[in-house]
């Protein structure tokens, strides 16, 4: 279309670009197939290391601790008291007790606090795993939300308040800041888009594409050797929007889980996944 | 002059529909509460990186969906942000180029003090086409310069564009290199080398 003005006489030159371009997308499909091959072999449940976070997990649900030396076993995640059996594809989730929406690591550190009288610096100066350092929080996550599976993500919208965070979260998705000039919508606002060969979700329209991201967090991640949540993957987004360091277990980032988790309605919970 | 016009085509074209867009009310002070509850932590210096711009608030606002009157508001701000180069030289390194347009560093919180930011063109733009790792969430600049006959005044654009990409497209995606600071004079140069250098793979 833009070269529709090239005088013919250079349209020889035009024809031998376009053979370079061809070659160029030869190449291109070569790597989204490799990157697609690499994907389907990592992709084996029985060789995921993310369900090694999930033994941990049960274990640190049953492990009596705090002053009260109790376990966690009564925290209620909003099935009942210690029912964990579709409960994370409920959350976030408003919670009369706490008169607060909370999603599962801002509820599990409530009950940390108020079962166990457990002081939770230690457990949040390791909210991420690294060598060496084992996450309580992602450990039990996985173990959590790995109950869910089969179930399908159910965005809570009864309370006014889960209207509200939820809307504050669509905000948030669009907000424009920092230096670049980035909001979450940058690289999710658009279906097809790629970063680099890294193809990009658009979170910004409900269905596929946000089911199938939502539906496969916590996942443990090859690249970094460890279990993650999505309080990591949106603490990591911040940290490529030019934006400075979200807090753990913060108001605005259970509210965009509130907003992605109501694009991802009905998406069916497969968690540990394994991503790169 | 011609090519000129199929160039602002595509940048209005670029721009998406200029429609203004009713939004649902949502209090915009809760808003703020929840943003300052989300960073409470972070240094005053990183929090001030974060207070939004008038050209940024528009655009949050409407979700990047401007009145044709909004966009005019904000091209004007911006086109007189833009600093153009005060030895009228435009071109730098193209070499020299390539390393700012691949080089994704920078302004993170987790880059060391003192990190040099790049412009990380390749992220989003197809540059070099023997490139294979580029973005789509920009268009292809492959053959920019050749393809625009090297012509000065487009070289000009293109420094618009780079400097302060909202002085030409309202709410563009892509960043404000020069305005905001990202990148400073000789790495513009540099990369607009790159763009415009017959010498440059881009054009080759």
């Amino acid at each position: 279309m833009r070269r529709h003005w090239i005088p013919a006489a250079l349209l020889a030159v035009a024809v031998g670009l376009a053979g370079v371009a061809a070659t160029a997308q030869t190449a291109q499909d070569e790597s989204e197939k490799e990157i697609e091959r690499y994907r389907a072999m990592i992709n084996d449940p029985m060789a995921n290391p993310g369900y090694l976070a999930v033994d941990r997990g049960e274990d640190r649900w049953a492990q009596k601790r705090g002053k009260k030396n109790v376990s966690l076993q009564t925290c209620d995640l909003g099935q009942g008291s210690g029912k964990l059996e579709g409960a994370y594809a409920k959350m976030p989730r408003y919670f009369a007790d706490a008169d607060k929406v909370m999603d599962l690591e801002q509820r599990l550190l409530w009950c940390m606090q108020t079962i166990q009288d457990l002081d939770t610096t230690d457990v949040v100066a390791r909210r991420f795993s690294g060598p060496g350092r084992v996450s309580d929080m992602e450990d039990l996550v996985a173990f959590i939300a790995n109950k869910s599976n089969g179930m399908k993500i159910e965005p809570q919208s009864s309370h006014a308040k889960e209207k509200e965070l939820t809307d504050i979260g669509e905000e948030l998705f669009y907000r424009r800041a920092g230096v670049m000039d980035f909001s979450c919508a940058s690289c999710h606002g658009e279906s097809g888009k790629r970063i680099r060969l890294q193809a990009l979700p658009d979170l910004s329209t409900p269905g596929k594409q946000a089911q199938e991201t939502m539906s496969s967090w916590p996942t443990y991640r090859v690249s970094q050797s460890a279990l993650r949540t999505m309080q990591h993957r949106l603490w990591d987004c911040f940290r490529q929007q030019r934006w400075p360091a979200p807090d753990y277990a913060s108001e605005g980032l259970t509210a965009l889980h509130m907003f992605l988790n109501k694009q991802a309605a009905g998406g069916e919970t497969n968690v540990p996944s394994i991503k790169r | 002059m011609l090519s000129r016009v199929i160039l602002s085509a595509v940048f209005i074209a670029s721009a998406g529909a200029a429609f203004a867009q009713t939004k649902p009310a949502v209090d915009q002070a809760k808003v703020e509460t929840t943003v300052k509850a989300t960073f409470s932590k972070a240094s005053s210096e990183w929090k001030s990186r974060i207070e939004l711009d008038e050209t940024q608030r528009v655009c949050t606002q409407t979700h990047n969906k401007v009145s044709v009157a909004q966009a005019d508001a904000i091209q004007a701000r911006e086109l007189a942000r833009v600093v153009m180069p005060p030895d009228g030289k435009f071109l730098g390194d193209w070499k020299k180029g390539y390393s700012v347009a691949n080089n994704g560093r920078g302004g993170q919180f987790s880059d060391p003090p003192g990190t040099v930011s790049g412009g990380n063109c390749f992220a989003c733009h197809q540059m070099d086409p023997k490139e294979v790792s580029y973005g789509t969430l920009g268009p292809s600049l492959a053959a920019y310069g050749k393809d625009r006959k090297y012509d000065p005044d487009l070289i000009k654009d293109a420094w618009t564009k780079i400097y302060n990409s909202q002085a030409v497209v309202a709410c563009s995606n892509m960043p404000r290199f020069g305005t905001m600071k990202v990148l400073d004079e000789q790495q513009i140069k540099d990369v607009l080398a790159y763009l415009f250098d017959p010498e440059s793979p881009v054009n080759k």
